[in-house]
């Protein structure tokens, strides 16, 4: 069996994106317990990029991710998000939150808070921002996901792609420089998936650094610069969407693909 | 996007059709009124019964009923009260109060103790310290096994076990621990101390004022004046410098031994000690464990999707865990503030003069037990209905908005 991985080198495959590598991980490896989950990961992510992370469950993809922004720490290698490398430093750590956006399958927006609140949060106890300009902000960003008039609300009033849109406009709100989205789709009734899936298209036309785990293989051919394909802790093969989906080079994405689309 | 006001569920619709009663036993609306007229029927008369079963033997005893006894002298000797009492002048009316005001002292004492204790220990079990999180694991399931009845009995023990008063453990000279209980210094009264207390009545209104202003401001510019300067200057400094400015006025009637016991100063009693103690001990048990089933209750996404938004460890707590965690937690909290009220009468075990050891007194001496026990429960029902009310308007404060 031919499984060799073709590790990209920065920027290669997205073809488009000119930027600096933003974020970069260099044989990264993470054990829960006795279990290997991440296997000499090494990825170069360029600002401006979409990125697609996909592959079947238990494959590492989710733990890839919350590593970038250090919900999980790993255990080997380096991770430098924007020039500062992610140790056990709160200084560091504060930093890369800031400028780091996440969106979570379950949505995790504060059941006690209404929708603005939610949204101003952060920029009141992080950025230091008078509510007023932060009110103004948040706003804005819930314009741009398109439910405004839901701000006096509280989460548990609004439906699930709802929910999923607050989600993206409170990360929004901080102004980071890359987001992070977890299987955004993966908790939604079939007819939400449209009005998300949609909401990230937008953010991706606007030059967005972008990091997606999802099965979403419409919304990968669509906006991903690169898909990265993870089996068992590594990355197995990346490419373009049209090359990967068109060509799979090793067998374990051609099973994979085989599967996602019988399931469809 | 449906905009709410103009919901076609609301505007265009027809109302939902009246539903009539049919007089017939298959119609689930007539069998429900005809079961309530029943049981409401069969309470009144149980209670008629009861009642006038009652009447009927006390008239047949010659026993008379009524609360004059209220107004007869009393004749208990009772060990501490918190106002003047003396048992060949004072009424049972009057015995009774103490009874009561002893309850609350230690009930509202044991409360904020309990709460203190039983939140540490229990976000002490959720510690990531194996140590810590291992010693308060032990230290609930043992409290929490063993009878409340048996504590107490242990702590007064313990406390009787301590050396007589000749021999007590003193802190320099000052302070006196011994089986005749702790014995402090008491401040003797000075003007001076008055306008001190003023001092700090002033700098603790100034507090909440700045501190109100200081969340103004952090709503117009985003940054949060410190608040804890003025809250050190007003309620330390202040009231210290005013009491400096009398000449620093300090008279101590510091307790001395005298014979067999100490003379002067305050006293608290073992019997108030070992009551304190077990209750609060007891009680803290429980209460650690609603804490922390109530902060394990906020699911760790909370936490996840606080971090990933860059927010402190401190600002998650108070902004996001704590808010949700509370509501968990109020509900079953109340039911263990109203436990160790009751609770504490087991005082009448160890000598302790609450209500139910004082009024057990003025019942075996007058007879009046019907009067007595309505007392009791009189006393019991309107303490634990202020503490319930009081919880549930809590609760209804910080309740969540779900639809």
């Amino acid at each position: 069996m031919n499984e060799t991985a073709t590790a990209p080198s920065p920027g290669r495959a997205a073809g488009l994106s000119t930027g600096k590598p933003i974020i970069e991980m260099d044989k990264v490896n993470k054990w829960f317990g006795a279990l290997h989950v991440l296997r000499d990961i090494t990825l170069s992510i360029a600002e401006g990029e979409r990125v697609v992370i996909c592959g079947p469950s238990g494959s590492g993809k989710s733990t890839l991710i919350r590593c970038i922004n250090r919900l999980e720490s790993h255990q080997e290698g380096r991770i430098i998000v924007d020039g500062t490398e992610l140790t056990d430093d709160l200084r560091s750590l504060d930093t890369i939150r800031r400028d780091v956006g996440m969106v979570f399958q379950s949505f995790n927006l504060f059941p006690h808070l209404t929708i603005l609140e939610n949204c101003t949060l952060a920029p009141i106890w992080v950025r230091k921002m008078p509510k007023a300009e932060a009110e103004a902000l948040a706003m804005r960003f819930l314009e741009r996901v398109r439910i405004p008039e839901q701000a006096k609300k509280y989460p548990g009033q609004l439906s699930g792609g709802q929910q999923q849109r607050v989600a993206i406009a409170r990360s929004l709100c901080m102004r980071p420089r890359v987001m992070l989205f977890d299987e955004p789709t993966s908790a939604l009734d079939p007819e939400m998936i449209k009005e998300v899936l949609d909401t990230m298209i937008g953010l991706a036309e606007s030059g967005m650094t972008m990091i997606c785990v999802t099965h979403e293989m419409g919304f990968a051919r669509q906006v991903a610069d690169r898909v990265v394909f993870m089996d068992r802790g590594e990355v197995v093969e990346s490419g373009t969407p049209d090359r990967m989906f068109g060509a799979p080079e090793t067998d374990r994405l051609k099973m994979f693909l085989s599967q996602i689309l019988r399931g469809h | 996007m449906s905009v709410t006001s103009s919901d076609p569920r609301i505007a265009g619709a027809r109302a939902a059709p009246k539903r009539g009663i049919r007089f017939s036993w298959s119609d689930p609306l007539f069998r429900a009124i005809i079961w309530q007229i029943v049981i409401v029927g069969i309470v009144v008369g149980i209670g008629w019964y009861l009642v006038h079963n009652t009447m009927q033997n006390l008239a047949a005893r010659r026993i008379a009923t009524g609360f004059d006894f209220l107004d007869r002298v009393a004749g208990i000797p009772i060990g501490e009260s918190m106002i003047a009492y003396d048992s060949s002048v004072h009424t049972y009316g009057r015995a009774l109060v103490i009874g009561v005001l002893n309850t609350l002292q230690v009930s509202v004492v044991g409360i904020i103790l309990a709460t203190i204790i039983g939140t540490l220990v229990g976000i002490g079990r959720l510690s990531s310290n194996w140590l810590l999180a291992r010693l308060t694991a032990f230290y609930v399931e043992v409290i929490r096994d063993i009878p409340l009845l048996l504590q107490l009995l242990f702590w007064y023990t313990m406390l009787q076990g301590l050396p007589p008063p000749r021999q007590a453990w003193s802190i320099g000279d000052t302070a006196f621990l011994s089986n005749r209980g702790i014995k402090l210094p008491l401040l003797e009264w000075q003007t001076a101390y008055g306008f001190a207390l003023l001092g700090l009545a002033a700098g603790i209104a100034a507090t909440i004022w700045w501190s109100r202003r200081a969340s103004r401001v952090q709503e117009q510019t985003g940054v949060r004046p410190s608040v804890w300067p003025v809250a050190i200057g007003g309620m330390v400094v202040l009231p210290l410098a005013i009491w400096a400015l009398f000449g620093a006025p300090l008279v101590l009637d510091i307790p001395a031994l005298r014979g067999f016991n100490f003379q002067g100063g305050g006293t608290i009693s073992p019997e108030f000690s070992a009551l304190l103690i077990g209750l609060v001990t007891y009680t803290a048990g429980f209460i650690a464990e609603i804490v922390r089933s109530g902060i394990q209750a906020v699911p760790n996404g909370q936490w996840e999707a606080a971090r990933a938004l860059g927010l402190r460890h401190g600002v998650i707590l108070r902004q996001i865990i704590l808010p949700q965690a509370l509501r968990v937690i109020i509900p079953p909290m109340t039911s263990q503030y109203l436990n160790l009220t009751k609770n504490s009468s087991l005082a009448v075990a160890i000598g302790f003069q609450d209500i139910v050891s004082i009024a057990n007194t003025t019942l075996n001496q007058t007879g009046q037990a019907i009067e007595v026990i309505a007392i009791i429960m009189a006393v019991y029902l309107t303490i634990s209905l202020s503490i319930s009310l009081f919880m549930n308007w809590y609760n209804a404060r910080i309740a969540l908005v779900e639809r």
